[in-house]
């Protein structure tokens, strides 16, 4: 994360999601600074767009988003580790079926 | 107009926007290592690789039409600058960051219009090469314009820069929109729309951001012009002197 200094020359942190084509999913692809949004999305344009294909790029200021500690890993994700129904890999899926 | 004067007219055409987009390509190139803060760093670096790339093309057909086996290399590395056909605008030193994007969205406005005139081109391949061009001006001229608003209504200190880089560019303004002879056939021909027609939309777009930003249009510049002609100023030799060194010390090298 930015320190306080850096935040003042920089901008504030944000986190760059890109789409490749319509319909897929925005994956994380890093992180820019900038001052505000519009800047963020052309830093992100700059940084992450130039090469390659994408239909779309999201940005949002890293404060703005709410993550699990480690601490809190086994409180949130363990109990679902032994109970295998729950994974989709348990289920076998129909041959034909794609894009699921 | 006879072939071979259309072939003549269209290769000096191709060598002014050609090296229009060299020159002003090469002075973003040396912000390298020195931008503000990484990102913009990169984004500079974008804009001059955009624009390398499009006077590569340029200058490969004006050397085509030159009809002397010049190459786009043989043109940008062996000209001396009274051979340049730039406009005085992008030969301006970079200043400081300020001053780089006020000489950036002066252009990028006039690149835009620019660009969208010539897509209706009586020379297809000027044509199919504005259509390219106006897509990656538009992006210029967002990037460019944005900054000025933060700079211009951003600090005191951003304010003042900002306004200082417009007043020392201002006069090298007029001349994006100045006709000459060559210009004159070029336009009967439908080769290029006139350039007075784009002052105005120019115009309107550059004032309104300044009114947006708290940024004043000068209003007594006594406007520069000569680039077209090969009247540079002592800046060019110095961009040149370090663009072609390389280049001139070991012609014909390849890596």
């Amino acid at each position: 994360m930015s320190t306080a200094a850096s935040a003042d020359t920089q901008g504030s942190l944000w986190e760059v999601f890109v789409q490749e084509e319509g319909g897929a999913a925005h994956v994380h692809a890093g992180s820019v600074h900038a001052p505000d949004r519009e800047m963020a999305l052309q830093n992100a344009r700059d940084v992450y767009a130039r090469r390659g294909r994408v239909a779309s790029l999201w940005v949002v200021e890293s404060t703005s988003i709410a993550a699990t500690a480690p601490a809190d890993r086994a409180a949130f994700f363990e109990p679902a580790f032994d109970k295998i129904y729950r994974h989709p890999q348990f289920y076998k899926v129909p041959r034909g079926i794609r894009g699921l | 107009m006879a072939d071979d004067e259309r072939s003549r007219d269209l290769a000096e055409l191709y060598v002014r926007f050609g090296d229009d987009r060299l020159v002003l390509g090469h002075r973003l190139s040396e912000w390298c290592g020195h931008a503000p803060v990484l990102e913009e760093e990169l984004a500079l670096g974008n804009l001059a690789l955009d624009l390398l790339d499009q006077a590569t093309v340029l200058l490969e057909r004006a050397g085509s039409l030159e009809g002397r086996g010049r190459s786009a290399d043989e043109l940008a590395l062996f000209r001396d600058a009274s051979a340049f056909r730039n406009l005085l605008l992008v030969e301006q030193p970079n200043g400081d960051f300020a001053a780089t994007i006020v000489r950036q969205y002066l252009f990028d406005v006039f690149d835009l219009h620019l660009a969208t005139s010539l897509e209706t081109s009586s020379d297809r391949e000027l044509a199919s090469f504005a259509a390219r061009a106006a897509r990656e001006a538009a992006y210029h001229a967002r990037h460019s314009r944005e900054w000025t608003l933060r700079l211009g209504d951003g600090t005191e200190e951003s304010h003042r820069r900002t306004q200082t880089a417009i007043d020392d560019l201002w006069m090298f303004t007029r001349e994006l929109f100045e006709t000459d002879p060559l210009v004159e056939r070029l336009v009967a021909a439908q080769v290029l729309s006139d350039p007075q027609a784009l002052h105005a939309p120019w115009h309107d777009a550059v004032t309104g951001t300044f009114r947006e930003a708290g940024l004043k249009e000068p209003n007594d510049s006594t406007f520069r012009s000569g680039g077209r002609r090969g009247m540079h100023g002592e800046c060019l030799d110095r961009l040149l002197s370090e663009m072609q060194s390389v280049a001139r010390a070991f012609p014909g090298a390849s890596w």
